[in-house]
């Protein structure tokens, strides 16, 4: 296995903390990338800032590595400028529903076909343990020094309430399954979301990679159906003894921007050239 | 006969104001004049009080003037706000059934106009072709002009043509009689004009278009949404995708993710909006992501005066976004310079890998000018994107490579088989996150290096007037125009001024600039702001100081009379 991935792999020193659940979520992409038979120079990553969005200098691949919470509109545009290469778009919880909410939204809206991995570990790393927007209630912080007491926000919900294309949740301790999602995301058309639940060594005690083996279950274990978008909506309800992870909706009808744009039906905008023989037509409109 | 012609049409949002104007316009350009119209509206849909003033003449015409030969007041506040400023030998046309004017004032000619457009087109909205109509009878035009205009300008919407020309022909036929006394105000309009008649946001957008931009994202605010309405209109045409986003920071990083991806992208907004991307403009510079942004100018801070004029964000574009990075900063002063300098802006943001500026305003961005058919024949477009040849030839592509220009390697995303990094930390030469010192301290110089052959790409300050003048006249952006028939008029009284106009202000033309200054005995700025910007500029970066300061920050633009009044009292004290 690890003479396949190997294709992604360089050697630029890794700056997260030993154990971060981080780890198994870069293995699990890179695994994923090489079964679907890509190449490193036909896949672009955007990422925006926190630990998680330092994954793209960590593999090879052309990656946009703009800042705090912005990820998901240089990806959006990237993808329309060039819509023969996949875009992957990773973050975590701060950076993508805090910084990047009002983007996450409207992302999810425009429909363009990107796939957004975030490592959502309910906590800021980067500045060293504030309450991120998925912490949960009653979570104490230097900052939130009584506890959460904010509503934490549920981003399988939000992202079903667009009847987004592809929404999952997967859990950085089960590497193979995790794979199996990011296959998944990837190859579907449209905005895809997995949610990754990822424990952090260093400011979370609560939700250990432990404390998630012993709650989470695959839904599909339960003959939970995808295509059903109130089921999945309940689903996203349950927290706490018991976990669901794996995948949420499916609803591969709802038409991409990409094929809803005239312009892009003549293929990628950056293997066109713009006919100037047009721009006297438009100068004479002017006499 | 008159040999210039001031017009304006005046009224409530909604009324129509901009057809009038537009049309007479475009008849008077056709017919070999030259023409300057410009826009004063309110911030609302409906109602207020909004003008558009046309101003034709057999010479070269670059601002508004006054007196006015006709004005057309669509209701009573333009009666009141306006008739004072009619010559004597001029005409008002006004709705004689629903304003009342001065009895006696030979200049009112009264007309039922509404009535005429309910009975002839059925419906109120018709009454701009009555009144435009009577203004055909006034100037002495054939009716046949308009008829054919008329249904050329309609072409779009058929159903409207016939109630178009039929309330136009009722007014004309109304207002014939009454116009037998304006016989001294005949302009004849010509009969052969090939220039065009564009506005300065018109012009940005065909630049863009003629630079071969394909992606354009932005969020509407006034005055900058007009660039964005334009490029949707043509946009199938040019293989090109407008994106409205979500907000002015999805707005910046989307044309940062277009250029990365491949293709030119330009964004434009106004000063708050600005103020929303100035963290992503960083980004640009750091990244070294080509990026233009048009940044028009209103009086703010904050919402500030949303339809109207300011020049008062130079000092705040140039300084935009912590730390430091090469950038260039572009202020047209005409249409065509608007034309030129957003190519050159395209040109310059991918050959150095930086952000550029556009700053118009109001005034430059709505102001209709003549200018001749632009020339599209000598544009070429190099992306400065690595070649297969040069890509073939490296063992490992450094994206930020330390070179003695300071310009690295740029390519698109998997081309030549590359994988392409874009990063916004300090980075080493392959894009990747470092804390070194010593790489750090290359990559600063690396940059700024980036400005030293980029100031040899701007142009001189244009000169206007007697280049030995005694007094120099110093402006930048849509200030030109005013400035420089100030210039003219003060020449005509026998008072020795010059002019100086900067488009190119960032790298500033330092050197130019201080020989000018010094072969002159006073030079006085204008501007559009309160403390004087250009001139904190130029003491910034020549150490000279103004003899004069003339600003304005009403929110309206200024007019050459009011530069030469000015210069006369406060400088020259005459």
């Amino acid at each position: 296995m690890t003479a396949t991935i190997n294709r992604f792999d360089n050697d630029f020193p890794i700056a997260w903390c030993p154990g971060c659940g981080n780890f198994p979520i870069l293995s699990a992409l890179k695994q994923t990338l090489v079964d679907m038979e890509l190449e490193p120079h036909k896949l672009i990553l955007v990422s925006g800032i926190g630990q998680a969005a330092k994954l793209p200098h960590y593999m090879r691949c052309n990656f946009f590595n703009g800042l705090h919470g912005r990820a998901l509109p240089v990806a959006t545009a990237v993808r329309i400028a060039n819509t023969d290469l996949p875009v992957i778009v990773i973050g975590g919880d701060g950076d993508t529903y805090g910084e990047g909410g009002n983007h996450f939204l409207h992302a999810i809206r425009r429909n363009v076909n990107l796939t957004l991995i975030t490592h959502n570990n309910q906590v800021f790393g980067l500045t060293r343990g504030q309450a991120s927007p998925t912490t949960e209630r009653g979570f104490v912080t230097k900052v939130q020094t009584h506890g959460v007491f904010l509503t934490p926000l549920n981003p399988l919900a939000v992202a079903l309430a667009f009847e987004t294309p592809f929404v999952a949740r997967g859990f950085a301790g089960d590497g193979k399954h995790l794979a199996g999602l990011f296959r998944e995301a990837i190859g579907a058309e449209g905005f895809s979301l997995v949610d990754v639940l990822q424990p952090c060594v260093s400011f979370d005690h609560v939700h250990t990679f432990q404390w998630y083996k012993e709650r989470v279950y695959d839904l599909k274990e339960t003959g939970h159906d995808p295509s059903d978008l109130m089921a999945a909506v309940h689903k996203t309800k349950e927290w706490g003894d018991r976990i669901p992870i794996g995948v949420f909706y499916r609803n591969p009808e709802k038409p991409t921007f990409e094929a809803q744009s005239p312009v892009l039906q003549a293929g990628p905008l950056v293997a066109r050239r713009p006919d100037p023989s047009r721009l006297s037509a438009v100068i004479d409109s002017f006499l | 006969m008159i040999d210039e012609l001031n017009v304006m049409v005046a009224g409530a949002a909604g009324q129509g104001m901009q057809t009038i104007g537009f049309i007479l316009g475009k008849i008077l350009i056709r017919g070999g004049c030259e023409v300057f119209a410009m826009q004063d509206n309110e911030s609302r849909i409906r109602g207020g009080h909004n003008f558009f003033q046309i101003r034709g003449s057999r010479k070269p015409v670059r601002s508004a003037s006054m007196p006015l030969q006709v004005l057309i007041a669509l209701n009573q506040e333009s009666i009141d706000k306006h008739a004072h400023d009619v010559a004597e030998s001029g005409a008002v046309i006004f709705d004689s059934e629903k304003c009342t004017v001065a009895e006696g004032d030979n200049r009112f000619l009264g007309l039922p106009l509404e009535r005429l457009a309910v009975e002839k087109g059925g419906n109120r909205i018709f009454e701009n072709a009555v009144a435009i109509a009577a203004v055909f009878a006034i100037l002495g035009w054939d009716f046949q002009k308009l008829d054919d205009f008329l249904r050329e300008y309609f072409a779009a919407k058929p159903d409207t043509i016939n109630a178009n020309v039929n309330a136009a022909r009722a007014g004309y036929e109304a207002a014939r009689e009454k116009a037998e006394r304006f016989k001294s105000l005949h302009f004849p309009p010509g009969e052969s004009g090939s220039k065009m008649f564009i506005t300065g946001h018109e012009a940005v957008a065909v630049g863009a278009l003629a630079a071969g931009c394909q992606f354009m994202s932005a969020y509407p605010m006034s005055p900058s949404t007009s660039i964005m309405v334009y490029l949707a209109g043509r946009a199938d045409d040019f293989d090109m995708v407008v994106e409205q986003a979500e907000d002015e920071i999805a707005a910046i990083n989307m044309a940062l993710g277009a250029s990365y991806g491949g293709v030119r992208s330009l964004t434009a907004t106004s000063g708050g909006g600005f103020s929303l991307m100035v963290e992503a403009f960083g980004l640009a510079g750091v990244s070294e992501t080509p990026l233009v942004v048009v940044e028009a100018q209103r009086p703010g801070p904050a919402t500030g005066l949303p339809t109207r004029t300011e020049q008062a964000d130079l000092l705040f574009v140039l300084h935009a976004s912590q730390d430091e990075f090469p950038r260039a900063i572009f202020a047209p002063g005409t249409a065509r310079e608007a034309f030129t300098t957003t190519i050159k802006a395209f040109h310059l943001a991918e050959k150095y890998q930086i952000p550029v500026v556009l700053l118009t305003d109001q005034f430059l961005a709505d102001s209709y000018f003549t200018e001749q058919k632009f020339d599209t024949s000598q544009i070429r477009i190099d992306r400065h994107l690595l070649s297969e040849s040069e890509a073939r030839r490296m063992d490992s592509y450094k994206r930020y490579e330390i070179t003695e220009s300071g310009i690295s390697p740029r390519s698109i995303p998997s081309a030549y088989g590359l994988e392409v990094p874009a990063d916004g930390h300090e980075h080493d030469e392959y894009g990747h996150i470092t804390e070194d010192e010593g790489i750090r301290s290359k990559m600063v110089e690396k940059r700024l290096r980036k400005l030293e052959e980029l100031a040899r790409e701007m142009d001189p300050p244009h000169r206007m007037g007697d280049p030995e003048a005694e007094h120099l006249l110093v402006g930048w952006g849509s200030t030109y125009g005013p400035m420089a028939e100030a210039v003219e008029i003060l020449n005509g009284e026998g008072i020795a001024v010059g002019g100086v106009h900067l488009n190119g202000l960032w790298p500033f033309p330092a050197d130019e600039m201080a020989k000018i200054l010094d072969g002159t005995g006073t030079w006085t700025v204008v501007e559009g702001n309160g403390t004087g910007q250009l001139a904190r500029l130029i003491q910034m970066e020549t150490q000279k100081k103004p003899h004069g300061r003339i600003l304005k920050y009403t929110g309206r633009p200024f007019t050459a009379t009011e530069i030469a009044d000015r210069f006369r009292k406060e400088v020259v004290n005459r």
